[in-house]
């Protein structure tokens, strides 16, 4: 059944200048859909270029030597690349929020919390004060706030971490936008917690239909929450499956590598396969394949050219040599 | 065979400021905790943030003193030595910490920051001493080339691998490990998990492991011990508490770590709000404000740990 498209990411390229003439190429042509309603994933370790991703798609670029080289980034039709700084930042809250993994800081310490989120919500939308205020105490009951009147006179340094988050994640969906970044938006939270605001996500992606896009380190995280799962690898896209393909049958050496590292509560093993080595510098890749030096089935040809991404049955990708063999295997 | 590490009713608070002609508050880190620590063995701590899991790898290692109760390490009373006393039993103790860029001198060699603990601790000249080191980075997977280099040039995982070198140069019975892999990515946590196992074999280490992550202390433990807010809740042989938990707290805390499986269903038990303040502590059992199974005794009485047998202690009213 085909859904209907919400974002479309095509052959997204970010490049980060590094002084006057290098520059590393952190997010390599990333092409990647999500439907309305559907979370889907994106996994990888530190530095594969996961944030970039989605830093690229909100155009929070400004104060970093980042820069989008190429690609487009449709949001509903719309390629929010061509976007003036003023229709951006519109749409920043109104249509896309984000999430990050460090609540305390991306709250400002000095506002107290109903004035935060009042703010956000008048900038968007043509409510009043005193209507601002009440959606703001609806959303802070929304996300699991217990006694909201009080909680939104506070500070941000009163908060503890999962009460900090559900403020975020109040103030991200204040406008009711069709699609939710959230980086690492428990990382930072102990695993109670994460447990909650799980489950918060999850309610409000059911409730109020909210593509997600969910970016993690935690395998754990995505077998959980996504029905579709992105793997990056150095900036690149290296596999891409529904999500019980994903783990029931990894393709791309590094996702099996990935899977199988991760120690799994209750399996009473004492070691772990682990993957040698470890990720390249970005400025220091090697030719072909990226994870060749690391790979187990590397052959000569991958430490030559870097295999494409192959789109394969069952809406799957995978950017491996191996991957060849299957017969639907057509090159993107 | 004698514990090679007691600790006995161990109690550590903090002072958190005082109000104008206020009470002075006071944070209750540690909270009347006993275990021991056989040697050869594995024994890990978990909880949350706040628990009060690192204070007690502190007491141990005597950074810092208890108010109250007595540490027994290798069958001599350290908690009331002074710094000087301590000194020689440093060499048995040794500590990896969790993050492996502030635990290192950027402006050392890094065959210089493994040779250290040898200057302090022995006579060796300081040829041995460098050629103990480039032998220690070897056996954790370093090269002799890397021994020249600044930590600077070192991804996290092998920074952590030259942490792990410096706590072996002196030959310690104990390794404290506060939170050794939590800063690590899964494909490098792994080969440090793996390392810090094959290492245990290979110098019949004693570990103390302080982690909050439940599957990562499954895979290395022998024995584990539960804190929730200064207190030990339960204490179990790893089969035990895994396969048998038996306090409300343990049971939430498994069932809230996420499973690498999209294909298990599991029951899962979210506990509501937080932990409480440190300052103003519950009265009766530490947990009842989140305890799905809170009764009034809970709210008035402090449960006692109970052996259940086989070494599955536990703190709670209802079992």
């Amino acid at each position: 059944m085909p859904e209907e498209l919400l974002l479309d990411v095509r052959h997204l390229r970010t490049e980060f200048s590094q002084g006057k003439k290098s520059s590393v190429v952190a997010v390599n042509d990333v092409t990647f859909q999500i439907r309305k309603g559907e979370i889907l994933g994106l996994v990888g370790e530190s530095g594969c270029g996961k944030s970039v991703t989605a830093l690229s798609i909100m155009q929070l670029l400004k104060d970093t030597p980042g820069k989008i080289t190429n690609g487009e980034v449709c949001l509903e039709g719309k390629n929010l690349l061509e976007c003036s700084k003023e229709e951006m930042r519109k749409i920043r809250g109104e249509n896309v929020a984000m999430i990050f993994q460090e609540p305390m800081s991306s709250l400002n310490p000095a506002m107290r919390i109903d004035a935060q989120l009042v703010e956000a919500i008048r900038l968007h939308t043509g409510k009043t004060r005193r209507e601002a205020e009440e959606h703001a105490l609806k959303m802070l009951g929304l996300v699991g706030i217990p006694d909201p009147a009080r909680v939104s006179r506070n500070y941000p340094h009163q908060l503890s971490g999962g009460m900090s988050q559900r403020v975020m994640i109040a103030m991200a969906m204040s406008c009711d936008p069709h699609l939710l970044i959230a980086d690492e938006p428990t990382t930072a939270l102990d695993v109670t917690i994460q447990a909650q605001i799980l489950d918060l996500m999850r309610k409000i992606q059911r409730e109020i239909h909210t593509g997600i896009l969910l970016i993690t380190h935690d395998l754990g995280v995505v077998a959980e929450m996504c029905s579709r799962v992105i793997v990056m690898y150095a900036g690149r896209i290296v596999e891409e499956a529904p999500v019980e393909l994903l783990f029931s049958s990894p393709m791309h050496p590094y996702t099996k590598g990935l899977i199988a590292s991760v120690p799994k509560l209750g399996s009473g093993v004492k070691s772990l396969p682990s993957i040698p080595g470890s990720v390249p510098d970005l400025s220091m890749m090697p030719p072909g394949c990226k994870f060749a030096p690391r790979c187990r089935y590397a052959q000569e040809r991958c430490r030559k050219e870097e295999p494409p991404l192959l789109e394969l049955a069952g809406g799957r990708k995978c950017r491996c040599v191996l991957a060849e063999d299957d017969k639907e295997a057509t090159a993107q | 065979m004698n514990p090679l590490v007691q600790v006995k009713n161990v109690s550590k608070t903090f002072p958190a400021g005082q109000k104008l002609f206020g009470e002075k508050s006071v944070v209750h880190a540690v909270n009347r905790i006993s275990f021991e620590i056989m040697p050869g063995e594995t024994f890990s701590i978990v909880g949350e943030s706040g628990c009060g899991k690192s204070t007690t790898a502190r007491l141990v290692n005597h950074l810092l003193t208890p108010d109250s109760g007595e540490i027994w390490f290798d069958g001599k009373e350290i908690s009331s030595m002074s710094e000087n006393e301590m000194r020689p039993l440093r060499k048995d103790m040794q500590m990896i910490f969790q993050d492996p860029n502030g635990s290192l001198n950027p402006r050392m060699r890094v065959e210089d920051s493994v040779a250290e603990p040898l200057l302090v601790h022995t006579n060796l000249s300081a040829g041995e001493r460098l050629k103990r080191a480039r032998e220690l980075l070897e056996i954790v997977g370093l090269s002799a080339k890397h021994a020249r280099r600044y930590p600077h040039e070192f991804s996290g995982g092998q920074r952590q691998r030259i942490g792990i070198a410096r706590a072996l140069t002196v030959r310690p019975k104990l390794i404290i490990a506060d939170e050794p892999v939590s800063s690590l990515d899964v494909s490098i946590q792994a080969q440090v998990l793996n390392l810090m196992q094959r290492l245990q074999d290979e110098f019949q280490l004693t570990y103390l492991f302080i982690s909050h992550d439940l599957s990562v202390v499954e895979m290395i433990s022998d024995r584990i011990a539960v804190m929730y807010l200064g207190c030990i809740v339960e204490t179990a042989p790893k089969a035990e508490l895994y396969g048998n938990p038996r306090h409300p707290y343990t049971k939430a805390l498994l069932s809230a770590v996420p499973v690498p499986d999209p294909k298990a269903k599991k029951e899962r038990v979210i506990l509501q709000g937080d932990i409480p303040s440190a300052i103003h502590l519950p009265e009766g059992c530490l947990f009842h404000t989140r305890c799905p199974l809170c009764t009034d005794v809970c709210r008035r009485q402090h449960p006692e740990p109970r052996d259940l047998g086989s070494g599955h202690i536990v703190a709670c009213h209802h079992i």
